[in-house]
């Protein structure tokens, strides 16, 4: 039972992760309807950053590190909404969803010209010391980042719910014409939601980095997040967070549990098959905004 | 000869639905296919027609399948590579395993293609938009997977077939590359020609009412769960018959990682940059994707001797990227668009208006 409980708990916070991402996803789909895809690259991108802040020449404190980086996502989010997103407004969301597709192969080339393709190790010096609690191992590292990804989950809800710009970012998800007549400047507020992505992509990178190493197959771990992101509904950032607890939980069970009889390597697919059984019963995921159209 | 409708009397019901109304454009597509049958394989080298012209084909004929499903049924499925997959494998057992002929092998390839393809299409009739284009990724995940696990699929190791000796009616052998080049551009051409007419069909309109609005076009009385379920299953037939194709006469083997997701996103890449909903732009999003890299290292290749291979991939996806953002704000319809501008303009010339 012990050891029911430790691969659950294992995925529990492999999930937590996946839902760092899936957050990404969520912001951007909530403010623009863009389906970002993205969200993989700027992960790619900004752990790239950290590792050339931190390692090459410059050598600065972690501190600084992480606000050079966020400042580079910064960059990178003035440039993809005046550049990519102001032309194609009122496109329909296809062409927006393709011209991330071309945003994503941008990044990841202009990433890996400037900081290479190798493989690059992050090391923020938490220690990776197995600890016990209540029987069970635990890893600090895994710790470390449910508390981080709590402390950005909980900042994002009070960023939406309580500021004035958050007011705003849900008014302009709600209704982009609406928004716009009451005065709410529609390329501020995606440039917001692009530069907050930023930032969670900034987390996941960082996170995901520290684990398998800062290097290009991050990108495919936002194709593992998007399970996640329709079993919790595109628009729903709680949604995210719980999805992606059940899809590293069920991910990990389903791994050793039932792997074993077909064959192993269950893991690339569990989660899709997981989705389409969740969007069966509930087309919108579990917290989707159900969409009610008229002719 | 000016490009006009005016003076060119339909007398008849088959003229009036002809594919190429306007006689220049008939003359230009018999052009084309002269190009195509006579000039191609007897004025290229062998490098360019194994390289360049039988892949574009081969992409051709599966992002008309794409298109069939996302630009006229407007389901979009971004694991579509995973049905060419299906296909490759399918038609290499049913030649190399069961004996049968080339070309039923590749079509069966493509049959058997569709029929995994419907039933991963049943998520459509209850779920739609991003919300179905990422559940279709999971056809892409599930048949890597199967292909990978289940030896009796995919035989070799790390699910890599390679190819048979290859015979065309049982004795004509096809060893060179201007057989294999005929062999694909026949069954491409009936194909496509076969797809257009569909497309044109009741068929097509009953997708396009779909693809613009479902429930309105349940309510005129089209068969939603019918005719999406067609769409899927032509679809992944085209999509099948490509990977088949491509096995066959292009890679010579059936391999997992020709057909992994990064696939996928170019031939969605392809028909956005083509033009959604035109067997048109299906023929230039191929092209387009398959002569770029080649283009890019050519012209990286005449600057330095050796260019190293990261760092033409680096370019390689900088410059990709770049020309799908070009292009979608340029050109938000696609390619095809531009030829209707063109044509709009013909319409005219020589008058301002």
């Amino acid at each position: 039972m012990t050891f029911f409980f430790e691969v659950l708990v294992t995925g529990l916070m492999v999930g937590i992760m996946y839902s760092l991402v899936a957050l990404g996803f969520v912001l951007i789909f909530k403010a623009s309807e863009v389906f970002n895809m993205a969200q993989g690259a700027m992960s790619l991108f900004a752990g790239l950053a950290l590792v050339g802040f931190l390692d090459q020449y410059l050598q600065l404190p972690l501190w600084l590190a992480l606000l050079c980086t966020v400042a580079v996502m910064t960059i990178w989010a003035y440039a993809i909404v005046f550049i990519v997103l102001k032309p194609l407004v009122a496109r329909p969301p296809l062409m927006l969803f393709m011209a991330t597709f071309g945003v994503a192969y941008l990044m990841e080339g202009i990433g890996q010209s400037i900081y290479g393709t190798q493989a690059k190790g992050l090391n923020l010096g938490i220690p990776d010391t197995p600890i016990v609690i209540g029987g069970i191992f635990m890893s600090t590292f895994d710790l470390f980042f449910t508390g981080v990804a709590a402390i950005l989950v909980i900042g994002l809800v009070w960023f939406f719910q309580k500021t004035r710009t958050g007011r705003a970012l849900r008014a302009v998800s709600d209704d982009h014409e609406a928004a716009l007549s009451v005065g709410i400047p529609l390329l501020k507020a995606w440039t917001i939601t692009w530069i907050v992505a930023g930032v969670v992509a900034t987390v996941a990178g960082v996170a995901w980095g520290t684990r398998l190493g800062v290097q290009f197959s991050l990108t495919y771990i936002a194709l593992k997040s998007l399970p996640v992101l329709i079993i919790g509904g595109l628009d729903s950032i709680p949604g995210a967070i719980i999805a992606g607890l059940i899809v590293g939980a069920g991910e990990n069970l389903g791994e050793v549990f039932i792997g074993p009889y077909v064959g192993g390597g269950i893991q690339t697919f569990f989660p899709y098959l997981l989705a389409l059984i969740v969007l069966y019963f509930r087309p919108y995921g579990l917290f989707g905004k159900e969409i009610i159209e008229r002719v | 000869m000016f490009y006009r409708e005016c003076s060119n009397f339909k007398d008849s019901y088959a003229s009036d639905m002809a594919i190429f109304p306007i006689p220049l454009d008939r003359w230009g597509f018999i052009f084309m296919l002269f190009m195509a049958f006579v000039v191609v394989p007897l004025f290229t080298s062998e490098y360019f027609i194994t390289n360049i012209i039988i892949p574009f084909y081969c992409f051709a004929l599966a992002a008309f399948g794409l298109n069939v499903l996302a630009g006229y049924a407007g389901q979009i499925s971004i694991g579509h590579a995973a049905f060419m997959a299906v296909g490759a494998y399918a038609s290499f057992n049913l030649y190399g395993r069961l004996g049968l002929p080339l070309v039923p092998s590749i079509l069966g390839g493509g049959l058997i293609s569709a029929a995994v393809g419907t039933i991963f299409g049943l998520p459509s009739l209850r779920i739609k938009g991003f919300y179905l284009a990422i559940s279709t990724l999971a056809s892409q995940f599930i048949i890597e997977w199967v292909i990978v696990h289940w030896k009796w699929v995919s035989g070799g190791v790390f699910g890599t077939i390679e190819a048979p000796k290859m015979f065309l009616f049982g004795f004509i052998p096809l060893d060179t590359a201007v057989k294999k080049y005929y062999l694909t551009l026949c069954l491409m051409t009936v194909l496509m020609t076969f797809g257009k007419n569909l497309v044109r069909g009741q068929l097509g309109r009953n997708w396009m009412a779909i693809r613009d609005v479902d429930f309105a076009a349940e309510i005129i009385g089209v068969n939603l769960y019918r005719d999406k379920l067609i769409a899927f299953a032509v679809s992944t037939f085209y999509a099948g018959v490509a990977g088949a194709l491509i096995c066959f006469t292009y890679v010579g083997a059936a391999n997992i990682e020709e057909f992994n997701v990064m696939v996928s996103f170019a031939m969605m890449g392809m028909i956005i940059v083509g033009g959604l909903g035109t067997v048109l732009g299906s023929f230039l999003g191929a092209g387009f994707f398959v002569m770029l890299p080649i283009g890019i290292n050519q012209f990286l290749g005449s600057f330095m001797d050796v260019v190293p291979a990261d760092i033409l991939a680096n370019i390689e996806s900088i410059l990709f990227g770049g020309l799908i953002v070009f292009f979608l704000i340029v050109e938000p319809y696609g390619m095809a668009r531009l030829w209707h501008t063109i044509k709009d303009k013909m319409r005219l010339w020589p008058f301002p208006y």
